[in-house]
């Protein structure tokens, strides 16, 4: 059981940081708050993994991507907010051109049909 | 460092707070949607997965982490290994001595084999010989060796040069020096520039040039203090003068034969030997080439044999049938050490593999006490990785720590081990630690960390959680017992291999001391004895007188029984031939059809001093003196090639270089002249001897500067060989005693490879018998740990104390059994590598593939029994308890 939470990391890696920098464009979010955004945003279809969310961004917060503050929630609970940088949204905008163009080539691969018939 | 360790506390306890955070308001939002609290936690918990394990995940994209860790393992395993220091003991010094010898042998074999020779471009030096048809490398004549020098295209130079001895005076007392006789060129082949001075020059080497020597950096310090004004001056030598022209380095050191303690050179055209300028004469000289870039020893070869066709034709008397033989300088140095250098190295090796099976073992024990650790560190969170990664840290402190010591061992022990040993290694100054040493221990070290820390760790990492926590550290333990039969197996098997090698030394040097050299080396002294300078003008009657003086004076001293000069051949140290034909039959037209024996110049006490026996006929008599007609007594060898059945004595035969027609007035033993192991593998066996006082005058001249001498002494007189010093110093001042050596030390040096082998392989045979043994120990008594509850039963049912010592005893003998099959199959083509260090048994010997196993296989019971006994002393109740 133990090694599985690694290997999902890598697998989403790229993925999970663009719906987590994506997530964050609509103001400072703390942890739970971002899984449960994703979840909600995505129609309960991805939920991530608090063993590959944290470790996510502990990540992103080290390439200085997202930045990270204590405050206090409505609940006057203390959580630690992260909100997108100025070089996290530079990021996010090549991430998800990179995204685009990967789901263009992944739609053309399966219909292959349609391009053939443009060209 | 403070700072970065508060940094860090600070980030654990803010993850701690935010994983807290994140589970309250995953709780919340339960209860929010109606659960109870309970629920909600339970289930936000349980959600949120292994807290551990995220945190550890998530402290490495911190950065810091894996070197973090790296230190964490390592304080951790020093702990456990401080924890256990009888295990931790026992385990770092196996490694060391296996990782030591290891490096000590490597050190040998890179330094003699492997490095190239300390010379530049060493890939074009070759030695050079004649191939003749008694000798696939004889020696080169003076004049062809010219011929070669001018004729060749594939040559930048060629050296030429033999040992010669120099009576040293006017310095001091008189000493006899080994010096070499030289072409000009044979430095600047090697390329060895003087320490100051110069090297002969080009015609310095001919016949009748003026005197010259060069002296070694050694003699420089000793006689002259190192002084510059050496160059110039005239020393010395066999009463002639020669002026000093160089200094070769104090560090020059040529491993090839009669090349060790040199202290002077002079050149080849200096020799007053009338034979230097014939052809035909072999006179012991060998050359050394440097071959032009790019040209290979085949090209080279080919230059040669056009060479050596054309002297032929040219010179059919002389060199018909004779050509040029030619090996790269490094293999002619080392190939006798070849063989033996990497048996050892081989077996040392497998010294290594059973150390760290050994290592294993003890891992695999240690691992079933650690069990209940390991399966509380995967629950607290560990990964498997984690796990694997503390374990191998572990073996490799071990091994590391292990190889550090037995990198010193090596360090320290590798010269003086060499020193020891009986045999003497080319090359051995250029033994040492270099990169390519430490980069070997370096592998070794990881490879033995590896394998020793993997299998066990393996299985370790990999704990049955429930199982092991439910009972308390033990279960689990079938596969762990599999392991540990296997490595047993592989352990008896390799001691196997190593005991049957040195079995079959033990049996060759049985061999070779059982066989009869010709002579009793017992009590018998050879020794030189050189006459004054003076003497070079005395004339070969003076000559004679002064030997018979020499004979009187220790045939006078106290405890000598009988004395012989001795010139030619002595048996094992030297060689010298004579050609000669039959009377009746035709008289060959060249010297090179003329048949060949070895020739032994000696008095009549010859066989009294080395009990030879004698066997048709007389021996040589007071009266086969300078007046008399020629006699030649032959060896039964001789007799049976030119004579077959017929009686060789009454015969004659035609001596071309000592003085023509001789009688055979006896026929004696064989002696083994090419030593005990090799005489019967060298073509020329015929012997001859010859009256010394019947040499033809020029050999005679030629006398004085040096002749052997052979004393047979009674061993209860003390101090024999000072004594006859004394009475050889007291003729003249200038008479010179040189180079004294027992028989039997000559025989035993002869058989130097063969003894260090046995001594070598011996110990690596006992090491690995040793560690074998405790290794199989070790798994029974696990193995009777792990089965006392069900001994007890099986005790508590009614079965006898000896069906517990069968069952135990069997399974031991079961791992071994089949070890030792593995094992001989495994010695059954190994030994056939060693093949050519073994004498008068062959490698697949049935007495030593039946006695190793059984020796091992009693070694193994015993190992077995001590557990086994143990295993009957289990008291039933008490096992039953327990349980």
């Amino acid at each position: 059981m133990s090694p599985r939470y690694q290997n999902r990391i890598e697998l989403l890696q790229g993925t999970l940081d663009l719906l987590i920098l994506q997530t964050l464009r609509w103001g400072p979010r703390h942890g739970y708050g971002i899984s449960q955004a994703i979840r909600t945003n995505s129609g309960d279809i991805l939920q991530v993994d608090t063993g590959s969310l944290y470790p996510a961004l502990h990540r992103l917060e080290r390439q200085k991507w997202i930045s990270a503050d204590w405050k206090v929630s409505e609940n006057k609970q203390r959580v630690r907010a992260y909100r997108l940088t100025a070089k996290g949204k530079k990021q996010l905008e090549s991430e998800r051109s990179r995204w685009e163009q990967v789901s263009d080539a992944i739609a053309g691969v399966l219909n292959p049909g349609k391009r053939e018939s443009e060209a | 460092m403070t700072f970065s360790f508060w940094h860090r506390r600070k980030r654990e306890s803010e993850l701690e707070e935010e994983l807290q955070s994140h589970l309250q308001m995953a709780a919340q939002d339960r209860t929010d949607r109606g659960e109870t609290w309970e629920q909600a936690r339970d289930a936000a918990r349980r959600e949120l997965g292994n807290v551990g394990l995220i945190k550890e995940v998530t402290r490495e994209m911190w950065g810091w982490a894996s070197f973090e860790r790296l230190i964490q393992d390592l304080r951790y395993g020093l702990r456990m290994l401080a924890k256990s220091p009888g295990f931790t003991t026992v385990a770092i010094l196996t490694l060391a001595l296996g990782i030591g010898a290891n490096t000590a042998l490597f050190s040998v074999v890179n330094g003699v084999l492997l490095n190239p020779l300390p010379y530049p471009h060493p890939e074009q030096l070759v030695w050079l010989a004649e191939s003749k048809p008694n000798f696939a490398t004889g020696s080169i004549s003076f004049p062809n060796f010219q011929d070669w020098q001018k004729n060749n295209q594939t040559f930048t130079s060629m050296g030429l040069s033999r040992g010669y001895s120099y009576n040293l005076t006017g310095l001091g007392e008189a000493e006899q020096l080994r010096g070499r006789l030289i072409s000009s060129d044979f430095f600047a082949v090697l390329g060895v520039n003087p320490a100051i001075g110069r090297s002969f020059a080009p015609g310095e080497d001919a016949i009748g040039a003026a005197p010259v020597a060069m002296i070694s950096g050694g003699l420089w310090k000793r006689k002259f203090g190192a002084s510059p004004d050496v160059l110039g001056k005239s020393i010395t030598l066999n009463g002639k003068d020669y002026s000093v022209v160089g200094v070769i380095p104090a560090s020059f050191d040529l491993s090839l034969g009669g090349f060790k303690d040199i202290e002077i050179y002079v050149p080849i055209g200096q020799w007053d030997n009338p034979l230097l300028s014939k052809r035909g004469a072999g006179l012991g000289f060998h050359g050394i080439g440097r071959l032009k870039a790019g040209v290979t020893v085949e090209q080279a070869r080919a230059d040669m044999q056009r060479i050596t066709a054309d002297l032929a034709a040219a010179y059919p008397d002389t060199d018909k049938g004779i050509g040029g033989a030619m090996f790269p300088l490094k293999q002619t140095m080392v190939k006798d050490s070849q063989v033996f250098l990497l048996v050892l190295f081989a077996a040392v090796g497998f010294v290594l593999l059973i150390a760290c099976v050994n290592v294993a073992n003890l891992m695999l024990a240690r691992s079933m006490v650690r069990t209940r650790e390991f399966a509380i560190r995967t629950a607290m969170g560990a990964s498997r990785g984690r796990l694997l990664r503390q374990l191998l840290t572990e073996s490799l402190l071990l091994a590391f720590t292990g190889g550090a010591i037995g990198l010193l061992l090596a360090a320290w022990g590798t010269k003086l081990a060499i020193a020891q040993l009986p045999v003497t290694l080319p090359r051995a100054a250029e033994i040492g630690l270099d990169s390519r040493v430490l980069f070997f221990a370096l592998v070794i070290t990881l490879a033995c960390g590896i394998f020793f820390g993997f299998a066990p760790a393996l299985k370790s990492a990999r704990p049955n959680l429930h199982d092991t926590l439910k009972e308390g550290g033990r279960g689990g333990s079938g596969s762990r017992h599999r392991a540990q039969g296997v490595f047993v197996v592989v352990e008896m098997a390799m001691a196997l291999v190593l005991l049957i090698a040195a079995g079959l030394m033990l049996r060759s040097l049985g061999a070779l001391w059982r066989v009869n050299p010709g002579f009793d080396s017992h009590n018998v002294l050879t020794f030189g004895v050189a006459l004054p300078s003076t003497m070079s003008k005395a004339g070969p009657a003076g000559i004679r007188a002064a030997l018979r003086q020499v004979d009187q004076e220790l045939a006078a001293v106290p405890g000598v029984q009988s004395v012989s000069l001795s010139w030619g051949a002595t048996p094992i140290v030297s060689d010298d031939e004579d050609i000669f034909w039959i009377e009746g039959q035709p008289k060959p037209t060249s010297d090179d059809e003329m048949s060949m024996a070895l020739s032994y110049v000696v008095e009549e006490s010859y066989l009294n001093v080395m009990r030879t026996p004698l066997e048709r006929g007389r021996f040589f008599t007071p009266q086969d003196n300078e007046k008399a007609s020629h006699v030649v007594v032959v060896d039964d060898s001789f007799a049976k090639q030119y004579f077959g059945d017929k009686d060789p004595v009454g015969q004659h035969i035609f001596l071309t270089n000592k003085g023509g027609r001789a009688e055979i007035v006896g026929m004696v033993a064989h002696v083994k002249q090419w030593g005990l192991d090799t005489d019967d593998k060298e073509k020329l066996h015929a012997q001859l001897y010859f009256p010394y006082m019947q040499l033809p005058d020029e050999a005679m001249a030629l006398s004085w500067n040096g002749t052997g001498v052979m004393v047979r002494y009674d061993p209860k007189v003390p101090a024999i060989a000072e004594s006859m010093r004394t009475a050889i110093k007291g003729i003249s001042g200038e008479h010179v005693m040189s180079s004294t050596q027992t028989m039997d030390s000559i025989i035993s040096e002869s058989l130097a490879t063969q003894q260090a082998s046995l001594i070598l392989l011996g110990a690596f045979a006992a090491l690995a018998l040793g560690l074998a043994s405790s290794g199989i120990y070790g798994v029974i008594s696990y193995v009777v740990q792990q089965r006392t509850q069900e001994i007890g039963v099986r005790v508590a049912l009614g079965a006898k104390r000896t069906d517990v010592l069968h069952l135990v005893l069997g399974t031991g003998m079961k791992m071994a059994g089949v070890g030792v099959a593995i094992g001989l199959a495994a010695a059954f083509g190994l030994t056939q590598l060693m093949a050519s260090l073994l004498f008068g048994v062959s490698a697949t010997d049935p007495l030593t593939f039946t006695v190793v196993p059984i020796v091992l296989a009693v070694v193994a019971l015993v190992a077995c029994y001590v557990p086994a006994r143990r295993a009957t002393r289990v008291d039933p109740m008490v096992a039953l308890r327990y349980e």
